[in-house]
């Protein structure tokens, strides 16, 4: 049962030929196929509503619909759509002035990976901080980092690191998707500061107090190291700010890498008043006196 | 494959001069055989759908190519679409 035109058109029974021409007019354009290749009902539609316009538009044909000498159907016009259909295909490319080539392939790419968890992927790599112990990045450790998801990796540090140095452990980090290798775990080191220990490179200082009477006598002292105590002997006659090179007691040697130096600034400390060395200092005259102070007018 | 005579004896409201206008315009784009113009199915697609544009849904002279320029996008976007639908289905 084909309908009837004037519903298909939206007019009134009495709707003038102008009125009909608009209407189907408006309606064409919404409908046309070849302006809507992906709705398939657009065709149907636009075929309807070119066969209620055939009739109406004649007014012979549309008298005698009127009178009920023929149907809605009326007769069919030639197929509109018939560009899409080419234009779909490969021929299209005639006229396929845009896009260029790889303008959507990123888009596509996406919209293709996210329709398909199937096909092998790669883990993503996760990325750490870990906090390393002054001593461990001098001398080299290994520390354990607890992961959020409750493993534990445990990392070697290398001696030598510095904070900001990123380590990469292959394979520790996020899972791998059907087959896929897993990401790698990269570990950011932040190095705690030491209280005494300062670092220049591979190389160590230290502020060593020493009292006056090492200062001026010399002799063993006690030195600490990041790998233990050692017993350093002090030459006599050792002033303030006199340095002491202790080598290889730096950052420990890695690979083809030297071990650094400990380099020791001597500071001497008089200590709480003693009034033994005051009566002492009172009486003493200097065998060659000094004005430790002379050049500083240089400085004005 | 067809002449320009041919078409114009296709569609009535056709003219030759209007055709060349559009060849000139490059809204249509036939072979060059010999120096005789020769049209795909493609190509009588889509004078009939000039024609369609123009008659029917009065898209204007100065529309058409603006007309044309979008279909023409969206046409090789799906052509694109069902390139890549088909690699996937070849790679799947």
């Amino acid at each position: 049962m084909a309908d009837d035109p004037y519903q298909v058109l939206g007019v009134a029974q009495g709707a003038t030929p102008d009125a009909i021409k608009k209407a189907y007019r408006k309606l064409a354009r919404a409908h046309h196929p070849d302006l809507n290749p992906g709705k398939p009902a657009a065709e149907a539609r636009f075929k309807a509503v070119s066969a209620a316009h055939e009739i109406l538009s004649d007014p012979d044909k549309r008298a005698r619909f009127d009178r009920g000498e023929i149907d809605g159907a009326g007769q069919e016009q030639a197929p509109a759509g018939g560009y899409r259909r080419q234009a779909e295909e490969a021929a299209g490319a005639r006229y396929g002035t845009a896009p260029p080539e790889g303008m959507f392939d990123d888009l596509l790419a996406e919209m293709f990976a996210r329709q398909r968890p199937d096909g092998p992927r790669a883990g993503r790599d996760e990325s750490y901080l870990l906090k390393v112990p002054f001593a461990s990045a001098v001398m080299g450790a290994t520390e354990e980092l607890t992961l959020p998801d409750g493993r534990v990796l445990r990392v070697q540090i290398p001696p030598g690191v510095e904070t900001g140095q990123v380590l990469r452990l292959r394979g520790q980090g996020g899972a791998g998707r059907q087959g896929g290798p897993a990401g790698d775990a990269l570990i950011e080191l932040d190095v705690a500061p030491h209280p005494v220990f300062r670092r220049e490179g591979f190389d160590l200082r230290l502020d060593l107090p020493v009292t006056l009477r090492e200062a001026v006598l010399g002799g063993a002292v006690e030195v600490p190291t990041p790998s233990g105590a050692l017993r350093v002997t002090l030459p006599a006659g050792s002033d303030t700010g006199r340095q002491i090179r202790l080598r290889g007691k730096g950052v420990a040697g890695h690979g083809a890498r030297a071990a650094g130096d400990l380099l020791l600034a001597l500071r001497v400390v008089i200590g709480p008043p003693d009034a033994a060395l005051e009566a002492f200092l009172r009486d003493w005259v200097p065998e060659h006196p000094q004005d430790p102070r002379a050049g500083l007018e240089a400085g004005r | 494959m067809m002449t320009i005579e041919m078409l114009c004896l296709r569609f009535a409201a056709l003219t030759p001069e209007d055709l060349l206008h559009w060849i000139e315009e490059g809204h249509v784009r036939p072979d060059d055989q010999a120096g005789m113009l020769v049209f795909r199915e493609i190509d009588v697609e889509r004078v009939r759908l000039i024609l369609e544009l123009r008659d029917m849904l009065e898209v204007n002279e100065a529309a058409l190519p603006v007309v044309l320029s979008l279909l023409d996008q969206l046409y090789a976007l799906r052509r694109r679409l069902r390139e890549a639908g088909i690699a996937v289905d070849e790679t799947a």
